[in-house]
């Protein structure tokens, strides 16, 4: 992997938010209006209920935030994608001497810059707001947010890899595919809740270990080990999976002349 | 006879039933232009695609600069580049911006003055500091151009360049690329529907038609072939005769 092709190719996607204001909106518009009425929401039950269920705030905004980081890792691949061929710069970068490699580190990496920033201004306002003080997780936010990232740039490779394969007609996958693993990944309520099924669903995803987790920590501030454990194993199988499945749709991408149809669509 | 830079041998590409490229065999020689020419749906397109990469052959071979392409991809568009009307770039940045990215991505060293001399070879150094989106469709041609030089390219496809040019514009195009290759000694492949930009530019010529080379030669010496008085006639004559003369047919191949 070449390192100056990757920054490049940073340099290229940053520069589209550093451009546009509206575009950098973007990256905290949702995310603040998700944490606004969860949050109320979570403040008006909390009352009703008497307090009966303390730590009910904690758990819906640390849900919110959570899930942000992996909605918005999955979102800063797909979108990378969808930017070059809404721009018509997707021959161009396919003709040039960028390895997919390169191109995936590249847009796994703004993934990162764009969860960043949103996840420091939930932060900020969930402090304010809701005296939900993300830092109280201490280190225990390494292993839950990379576990989060690494999913979300598997779901984000699937999401484009569908597009190369379906073109611009697949593009409201890009947004789809996250909440096709939501109600299962245990965001809001644990896995307890779900019928048995469903529940065996739900532990075959990374991202479940990951919410029920946070939910232990606010609870007792404890870590199950073992299941952050469970979470990274299953993540790399999900990563390597996902990028044999990008690779494969290239290459049928490339044997059906579609990266040329989709570019040009 | 130098060494070619560009060699294609037996190129076929099926899409199904679809015979898009058929046994396509041609090289490329160190500064020599040559324009690849055909009516819609001869296989040119689909040709060049395959040269880029970004379509995969169903058989047959391609060397550049003496080592498969297709081991070497990444190695090998270093030292290409690619122009064309219908690949634009990111409308939402500014021009000097995508030529940097370009540039990283190339390699080049000494970018910023790379940037202005590639800009001022097509005139456009006055708009280096506009946005992409909001150039004329000459200006952008232009602009596709000048990212096409950025890298010193020793191999350059131009996918028709002068689409969507006035004629002023269309000559100064023609002008810069005959300059370039001159002083440069870059090989071109060229497509195009305007046959004058091919009988200004190209040194020798090679007609698909129905997926398959049906002549190749200089433009004047493809006329005499086909017994029509410019290249434009001879392109009219092929398309609606549908006629397919197979290679070993001709005089001139």
């Amino acid at each position: 992997m070449n390192g100056r092709v990757i920054a490049a190719l940073i340099l290229r996607y940053s520069l589209l938010y550093l451009r546009s204001w509206i575009r950098s909106i973007e990256l905290i518009f949702w995310p603040t209006l998700e944490l606004l009425l969860w949050g109320f929401l979570a403040v008006f039950i909390h009352r009703q209920t008497e307090g009966n269920f303390p730590y009910f705030i904690k758990f819906l905004i640390g849900a919110v935030i959570f899930w942000d980081v992996l909605f918005r890792a999955q979102q800063a691949v797909a979108l990378s994608f969808l930017e070059d061929l809404w721009t018509r710069n997707f021959l161009n970068l396919f003709i040039a001497p960028i390895r997919l490699t390169e191109y995936l580190a590249a847009i796994c990496i703004v993934g990162i810059i764009r969860v960043t920033v949103t996840v420091a201004l939930l932060s900020v306002f969930a402090k304010a707001l809701y005296s939900f003080n993300l830092l109280d997780f201490e280190w225990q936010l390494i292993p839950f947010f990379g576990n989060l990232l690494l999913f979300g740039w598997s779901l984000g490779m699937i999401s484009i890899a569908l597009i190369l394969r379906w073109g611009l007609a697949a593009e409201s996958l890009a947004w789809a595919v996250p909440f096709l693993v939501q109600p299962i990944s245990a965001v809001f309520y644990p896995v307890s809740v779900l019928p048995v099924p469903l529940q065996t669903l739900a532990w075959l995803l990374p991202s479940t270990y990951v919410f029920e987790g946070m939910r232990e920590v606010i609870r007792t501030g404890e870590m199950q080990w073992s299941n952050l454990l469970i979470s990274i194993i299953m993540n790399v199988g999900f990563l390597i999976l996902a990028s044999g499945f990008f690779a494969f749709m290239f290459n049928i991408a490339r044997d059906k002349g579609l990266l040329v149809k989709i570019a040009s669509e | 006879m130098p060494e070619a830079i560009l060699n294609v041998r037996q190129l076929r590409k099926e899409f199904g039933d679809t015979v898009a490229v058929d046994r396509l065999s041609f090289s490329l020689n160190p500064g020599e232009v040559v324009g690849l020419l055909g009516p819609n749906g001869a296989g040119k397109t689909t040709a060049i695609q395959m040269l880029l990469g970004l379509i995969k052959p169903t058989s047959g071979n391609i060397e550049i600069f003496g080592r498969n392409f297709a081991l070497n991809r990444t190695a090998l568009l270093k030292k290409s580049n690619f122009a064309s009307a219908y690949a634009n770039l990111p409308n939402n940045l500014k021009v000097e911006q995508n030529l940097t990215v370009f540039s990283m991505i190339y390699g080049v060293s000494d970018f910023k003055r790379k940037i202005n001399e590639v800009l001022d070879l097509f005139e456009i150094g006055h708009l280096k500091k506009r946005v992409t989106g909001h150039l004329s469709s000459g200006e952008t041609t232009r602009l596709n151009l000048a990212k096409a030089m950025l890298n010193d390219p020793e191999l350059l496809y131009l996918d028709e360049p002068t689409a969507s040019l006035d004629p002023d514009i269309a000559d100064k195009v023609r002008s810069v690329i005959n300059q370039v290759r001159m002083d440069r000694k870059i090989s071109v492949l060229y497509t195009s529907h305007n046959m004058h930009d091919i009988e200004a530019v190209c040194d020798r010529v090679i007609f698909l038609n129905l997926g398959k080379k049906i002549a190749e030669g200089s433009p004047s010496a493809i006329n005499q072939q086909f017994q029509q008085k410019s290249l434009e006639d001879t392109f009219i004559h092929i398309a609606r005769s549908g006629e397919l003369i197979e290679p070993d047919q001709s005089d001139l191949i």
